[in-house]
This record gives structure tokens, C-alpha cells and sequence, in this order.
């Protein structure tokens, strides 16, 4: 066969092959990924979908942090059972402000994209401290440390920032306001409840929505990984008001 | 007195002063870092640059002004064979412990540094990058010099190769269990330890790329091929899975460029071509060098190679969206990551079929030869891991097997199966070569390896088969009233019995591996006392 002979070629000069390799392995990647930055169902954004607040943020870095993606997904799946166990299934948008995104590969535990509001707080915090005191069968790790731990960020600020070089829509006002943002919402005693109030709710029609403030581990006096955390979790998957989501207008 | 006036080489004036200059931006970011860890690793990269710089300035004062590199260059091989076994042993037992873990979650202690979430990822990147990665250096360097009939290019070159990526390991498995973690998989660590590793993996393609350059035979040899696939396409998934910006300079965080849907394609572009380049390509390359060179037969089909080197390469990287069936990536994308992962199949069984047959008049030795039946054993487990591949990819099947411990199942057939033993394979066949003893230390320990791990490997494949597809099928059952008919706690109480076979069944290879290191260090021992003895018979042997 002519064409094997000339194989040859390449074997005989290794940057030919180098280059030769190159080409054939970027074709697949190229086709694949470089249209989901501009088709309609992969960029569209959906009626409910905010940036997180810092504290959320934060509390997002800590799941990251503790590889609680490893076990748990954040991506529910269109079938009648996934539907029924965890809510509707998952929006492309849903995860338009992840960086990185959190779909997870594996259920050890549960699916989490729609946890939020699922549990109290309280449910959250012993669960965490004590996976077992609440569910005696869980083989999950537990993680007393979150409530003995001051959440510490070096500067949320440039979190936000950062975020927003890579296409999360946070204001100046919201970047210059992190630190006290994020000590607020976990204090509704605090004095800048109000101003982050402000910042970060919005407005669907009629309805104003706004994010939740809440003392999320139970103690008052200070601001643990904990609060953020639970944060995080009590939030996930609740943006969407699919009461009135029009599922037909996003078919994908 | 007329001697040759000794010169520092241009190579290794410019990696001393590449090092000097790494080790001052480390001694600056530790001391202005805004994390705890951020500072632990720039002090551990000071101190390998350090120790870098050192190693240079040792190496020049003692050798010779007019000294010659000769002959091939070995230093850097056995170093990295030997750091194989360490990994391995290592990333094995935290594979198990993990494992355990999930049998009896008290094992996490409940403590950060030992919990499952930390010590996952602990576990891949050891086996994937620290054991697989130093079978991958050692082998090539070994492979691309003998098939070349040349020797590695610089002094300094390839050592800064493999410790350079040794330090990497270091300081991606340490920022693991300090919670430093970008959470892509295979892809954790941190921005800092992934610029390292670009560096030294452009170093790792020069180094590659020149010993062709001077290569002796007119042809480059088809394991090469797969090397240079593998290394060539590794550093584009890295640099395009790995794009992220820090939030300081001075701190560990950094925050992904891409997003969502965009991200996960991103991501199992590269994830399931970590799989076909690095644990793939590059093993297939450790077939194609040391089945024919233990069988002592040729490659079966020339062309066969030709077919299945450019169709596996092509199609292999379109196979990323099967990750994501039924997610919100596009319809459109999910057929395409199906289709090709079906057709990947033909190219994974060329494979396979060159591999087996270059056995042809041969197989004979499979009874004599523990260490080619291990390399051909794992090229059957590469054969059934690539059959249930394109299965497990079909949208149907997928539905079922998504999520469960069936993919775990599947990967560890091709990990513990193909990439496990034909590694096991060539560090056998090395660890001779590269100490000039006539043979290992004992066959019969490898006997012994083979048998215990395969009972390991069984019990771990099917104990997580079963009690995925169970896990799977209990997710979707319904009871006659139409109800979901097990809680989510129930399946993961049904999931414990399996859990502890594979653990059993993971200790097993783990113990396998302990007897490989223990032959592999009598092996370099024993052959050192039979030359001694050899020297000065009536010298009674050390202990």
C-alpha cells in the first residue's frame, strides 16, 4: 500500500511526526468544546441566576477545599427517578458562575445541586460535625473542625475581582464591600445588613430576592467555616424559581 | 603542569542560574505569603532549587576537566525506576486506606489532613502521576536512547527532568492534604505546582526530541511514536485544562478561566485524555519496546502499529463528553463523545492484537516467564478495560452505570490490570538491565506477585461491578405503588459488604507490590554481593 510507504516520511524526521501529531489530536477538542462558548442553550442565561455573595464564595472554596465533590454531585440527570429524588434536572445556567464547575463524577453520597433550603441549619451543622449522630449509615468523613475554625480569607476582595476578570458580573461596590459582606451575612445583628442587602438582591418582576442572613452555625459570636459552608449549601440550586420556569424555551 | 583549563558548560551555567534565580522568587513568595501552605511550598521550592544548584556545582567540581559523557546515560533511569516503587507502594496504601474508609468512615478520624476528600485525590495523583509519571520517564529515556543509539543530550537535562518532576509530586500530594485544590480531577493541583510541571515537562519534550535528533538508526521506532503522542498532547490538555488566574501571587487560591458547561467539557477533554495519552499512549509505548524485547520476538504487524498509532490518537480525543451524558452539556456533544467512544474500540483492540501476537511462537514462555506473562496478562486486561469502555459510554448504559462505583470498577481494571502490570512488567525487566545483573533475585517471588495481585485485582473488579450496577439499579427502582422505593441511605448501606471485598482485594495488590520492592532491592543488593564474592570468595557476605 502506497500510503504505508510513505509513512515512512515520518518516521524519518521527528518534527513532521511532531507536528503531524499535533494536528490530529486538535481536531477532536477544537470541534467539541469551541462551540459551547457560543451556542444559545450553553450560554443563555436563566431568570433567578446571581454571583455568589462572599460568604457563599468562601463557603464554596471550603467544599472545594475538602473534596466534597469527590462523592457528591451537582448535576441532576433528566430521568423520572433523578427528578423525583433531587428536583428538576440541572440547568447548563445553574452553573454559569462556577469556576471552576462542581458537576462532581461519582454519588458516594447524594446528588447536592438542589440541597439548599432541603435541611435546617442545624440539620447541616451536626450533620457535618457528626455525619453519623444524624444518619447512622453515612460513611461520610466528619468535619468538627469547621465550627472551631474563624473563617479566614487573605482578602475576599480580590476573590471578587478575580472572579470578575473571568466573567462574573460583581460591581465595584460589591468587590470594595466583600470583607463586610461576608461578616453580615452571617450576623443579622450586623450593621451592614442592610447595605448588603442592597448589594446583592434582585429584583424578578415583582418579587424582590434576596440572599439569606442567618447566624448558620448557631453561634453568635463568630464567624466560622461553618457559617459559610452551610452558606454554600443552603443556597445551592435554589436561584431558579422553576415554578416559573419555562422549560420549553431552553430545550437543549 | 598542562592540563585543559575545567569550563562550568553553557547547560550548566544556565540551569545553576535558572535555579539561583527560582530559589529567590520562592525565598520572596514564602516570605510574603498569605497562606500557610503557600508558605510550606515556596520553602520546599527554595530548598530544591537550593539543592538543584548544589547538585550542579557537586557534579562539575568532581568530574574531570576533559570528562566525556559516553555510553548511555543511565543515572536518571534507575532513579526513576526506583522512585516508581516508592510512589507505588505509597499510592497504592492510600488507595486502600481510602477504601477502608468508605467500609468504616471512622478511619477518617475526623481530623482535615486524613479525611476521604483530602486523601482522594492523594491516592490518584500518586498512582496516576507519581508511579505511572516515573515508569513513563524511566522507560522512555531508556527506550528512545537504546532504539535510537544515542545517548540523553546534557548533563544536567535530564536529571532536571526527573527530579523536577519528582519535586512536583512532592509538592502536589503535600498541597492535597493541606486543602490546597483547584477540584478538577487528575488535575488538583494549585497554579504554582501546574506552571512547574509545564516547565519541566517543555524540558521533558526537549530532552525527548534531541535524543532523536541524534539517533544512529534512520527510523524512529514505533514506541517512540506513542512517546512523543503521549508528551506532546499531555502538554496541551495541561495548558488547556489548567488555565486559571490567582488571586495573589503570594497565596494558593486561583479561580478557574472557563465556567459550567464550558469547564466540565474542558475538563473531561482532558480528564478522559489523562487516560488516553498519559495512561494509555505512553504505556502502549511500554508494550511496543519491552513484550518484543522479553518475547524475543519482533511486533507482530508493522502495519497494524501504522493504523492503530494514528486512529487511537485521532479518535481518543473526541471520547471526553461520554464523561457527561445526560448533563447539561449539548445533546449534540454527548452522541459525539458516544460515537467515538464506540469506534475507539477498533483501535484499542489493534492494539491489543499487536501486543498479543508479537507473541506468536512464543507463548511457551508465558510458563516459564512470571514477568512476560504479567506484561501479557496486563495487555488482556488493557483489551477488556477498552471493550467496557465504549459500553460503558453508550447513553443507555451510561444512564445505569453514571455516578456508581461501576466506573470505579472499570478504571481499576485498566489501571490495577494494564497500566499496573505492564509497569510491574518493565520495572522487572529493568531493574537488571540498568544494574547489569544476570537476572532478578527471585522468579519465585515474582510468581508470587502476579498470583496475589491478580486475586486482588479480581476481587476488587468484580466486587465493584456488582455492587455498581446494584447501586445503579436500586437508584431507579420503583415499588408497585409507584414510589422510588430506596431512600439514598439504604443503597449506600447495601454498598458495605463490596466495600469491604475491595478493600481486601486492594490490600492484596498492595502486598503484591511490598514483595516487588522487596525482590527489586535484593535484586541490586544481591547482585553487589555475588560480584563481591566473585572478587574475594573467602570474604564472609555482609548482612
Amino acid at each position: 500500500m502506497s500510503l504505508m510507504n510513505k509513512h515512512g516520511i515520518l518516521e524519518r524526521h521527528s518534527m513532521l511526526l511532531l507536528v503531524g501529531i499535533l494536528i490530529v489530536v486538535a481536531i477532536g477538542g477544537m470541534v467539541e468544546i469551541i462551540p459551547l462558548f457560543y451556542l444559545k442553550s450553553t450560554i443563555e442565561k436563566v431568570e433567578g441566576m446571581r454571583p455568589y455573595t462572599p460568604l457563599e464564595l468562601a463557603g464554596r472554596n471550603i467544599y472545594i477545599r475538602e473534596g466534597c465533590y469527590l462523592c457528591h454531585s451537582q448535576m441532576i440527570r433528566p430521568m423520572r427517578d433523578e427528578i423525583e429524588r433531587y428536583g428538576h434536572y440541572s440547568l447548563a445556567a445553574e452553573s454559569m458562575y462556577d469556576h471552576p464547575f462542581q458537576w462532581g463524577s461519582k454519588r458516594t453520597g447524594p446528588d447536592l445541586a438542589r440541597v439548599g433550603n432541603k435541611y435546617s441549619d442545624l440539620w447541616h451543622v451536626n450533620h457535618l460535625t457528626d455525619p453519623r449522630s444524624v444518619v447512622p449509615e453515612s460513611v461520610m468523613p466528619g468535619y468538627p473542625f469547621l465550627a472551631k475554625t474563624d473563617l479566614k480569607v487573605p482578602d475576599i476582595s480580590a476573590d471578587l475581582k478575580v472572579n470578575r476578570i473571568v466573567g462574573v458580573p460583581y460591581t465595584d461596590e460589591q468587590i470594595a464591600n466583600a470583607k463586610a459582606d461576608m461578616m453580615a451575612q452571617a450576623n443579622p445583628d450586623d450593621d451592614n445588613v442592610d447595605d448588603f442587602l442592597d448589594r446583592y438582591t434582585q429584583t424578578l418582576g415583582e418579587e424582590d430576592r434576596e440572599p439569606t442572613i442567618r447566624d448558620f452555625d448557631g453561634n453568635p459570636d463568630r464567624v466560622t467555616e461553618m457559617d459559610a459552608l452551610v452558606a454554600y449549601l443552603q443556597m445551592l440550586g435554589t436561584l431558579v424559581d422553576f415554578s416559573i420556569y419555562d422549560d420549553k424555551a431552553d430545550l437543549r | 603542569m598542562a592540563h585543559t583549563a575545567k569550563r562550568l558548560s553553557l547547560e550548566e551555567g544556565l540551569f545553576a542560574g535558572f535555579l539561583t534565580a527560582l530559589a529567590f522568587i520562592c525565598l520572596v513568595i514564602a516570605g510574603k505569603a498569605v497562606d500557610g501552605v503557600m508558605a510550606f511550598h515556596a520553602g520546599l521550592g527554595l530548598l530544591f532549587s537550593a539543592i538543584g544548584v548544589f547538585l550542579i556545582f557537586n557534579s562539575y567540581f568532581k568530574r574531570p576537566a576533559d570528562a566525556v559523557e559516553s555510553g548511555y546515560n543511565l543515572g536518571p533511569i534507575k532513579f526513576g525506576a526506583v522512585a516508581a516503587v516508592f510512589w507505588g507502594i505509597a499510592g497504592f496504601l492510600v488507595g486502600d486506606i481510602i477504601a477502608w474508609q468508605l467500609t468504616f468512615p471512622i478511619l477518617n478520624f475526623d481530623l482535615e489532613w486524613t479525611s476521604f476528600g483530602r486523601l482522594r485525590p492523594l491516592h490518584t495523583s500518586a498512582v496516576i502521576f507519581a508511579f505511572g509519571g516515573n515508569v513513563l520517564l524511566a522507560t522512555s529515556f531508556y527506550v528512545v536512547q537504546r532504539t535510537s543509539h544515542a545517548r540523553l543530550p546534557g548533563r544536567v537535562a535530564p536529571w532536571f527532568v526527573i527530579l523536577g518532576y519528582n519535586a512536583f509530586i512532592v509538592i502536589a500530594g503535600t498541597g492535597y492534604l493541606f486543602g490546597a485544590t483547584q477540584s478538577k480531577e487528575y488535575a488538583e493541583p494549585e497554579w504554582y505546582a501546574d506552571l512547574w510541571l509545564t516547565i519541566v515537562w517543555v524540558a521533558y519534550l526537549l530532552v525527548f526530541l534531541a535524543t532523536l535528533w541524534r539517533r544512529k538508526e534512520p527510523h524512529i521506532y514505533v514506541a517512540n511514536w506513542f512517546y512523543l503522542a503521549f508528551i506532546v498532547t499531555i502538554a496541551m490538555l495541561h495548558i488547556g485544562n489548567n488555565l486559571s488566574i490567582p488571586v495573589s501571587i503570594f497565596g494558593i487560591k486561583s479561580y478557574q478561566v472557563f465556567s459550567g458547561v464550558q469547564d466540565a467539557m474542558v475538563q473531561w477533554w482532558y480528564g478522559h485524555n489523562a487516560v488516553g495519552f498519559f495512561l494509555t499512549a505512553g504505556f502502549l509505548a511500554i508494550m511496543y519496546y519491552f513484550i518484543p524485547k522479553r518475547a524475543e520476538r519482533p511486533v507482530y504487524s508493522y502495519r497494524l502499529s501504522i493504523v492503530h498509532f494514528w486512529a487511537l490518537i485521532f479518535i481518543y480525543i473526541w471520547a471526553g463528553p461520554h464523561h457527561l451524558h445526560y448533563t447539561a452539556l449539548p445533546d449534540w456533544a454527548q452522541t459525539l463523545g458516544m460515537t467515538f467512544s464506540v469506534i475507539l474500540w477498533m483501535p484499542s483492540w489493534g492494539g491489543m492484537i499487536n501486543g498479543l501476537m508479537t507473541l506468536s511462537g512464543a507463548w511457551d514462555k508465558l510458563r516459564t516467564d512470571p514477568v512476560l506473562r504479567m506484561m501479557v496478562v496486563s495487555v488482556a486486561f488493557y483489551g477488556m478495560s477498552t471493550f467496557e469502555g465504549p459500553l460503558m459510554s453508550v447513553k443507555s448504559v451510561n444512564s445505569l452505570s453514571h455516578y456508581t462505583d461501576w466506573t470505579i470498577g472499570h478504571v481499576h481494571s485498566g489501571a490495577l490490570g494494564w497500566v499496573g502490570y505492564i509497569s510491574f512488567g518493565a520495572i522487572y525487566c529493568l531493574i537488571p538491565w540498568l544494574w547489569n545483573r544476570k537476572s532478578l533475585y527471585s522468579t519465585k517471588l515474582v510468581e508470587w506477585h502476579f498470583w496475589i495481585s491478580t486475586l486482588g485485582i479480581v476481587l476488587y473488579i468484580t466486587s465493584m461491578w456488582v455492587s455498581g450496577i446494584m447501586q445503579g439499579l436500586m437508584w431507579r427502582a420503583y415499588d408497585k405503588l409507584g414510589f422510588l422505593e430506596y431512600s439514598f441511605i439504604e443503597t449506600v448501606e447495601a454498598m458495605h459488604p463490596f466495600y469491604m471485598i475491595r478493600a481486601i482485594g486492594g490490600l492484596l495488590f498492595v502486598t503484591g507490590a511490598v514483595i516487588m520492592a522487596y525482590n527489586i532491592w535484593m535484586t541490586i543488593r544481591a547482585g553487589e554481593k555475588a560480584e563481591q564474592d566473585a572478587a574475594d570468595p573467602a570474604l564472609v557476605p555482609a548482612e
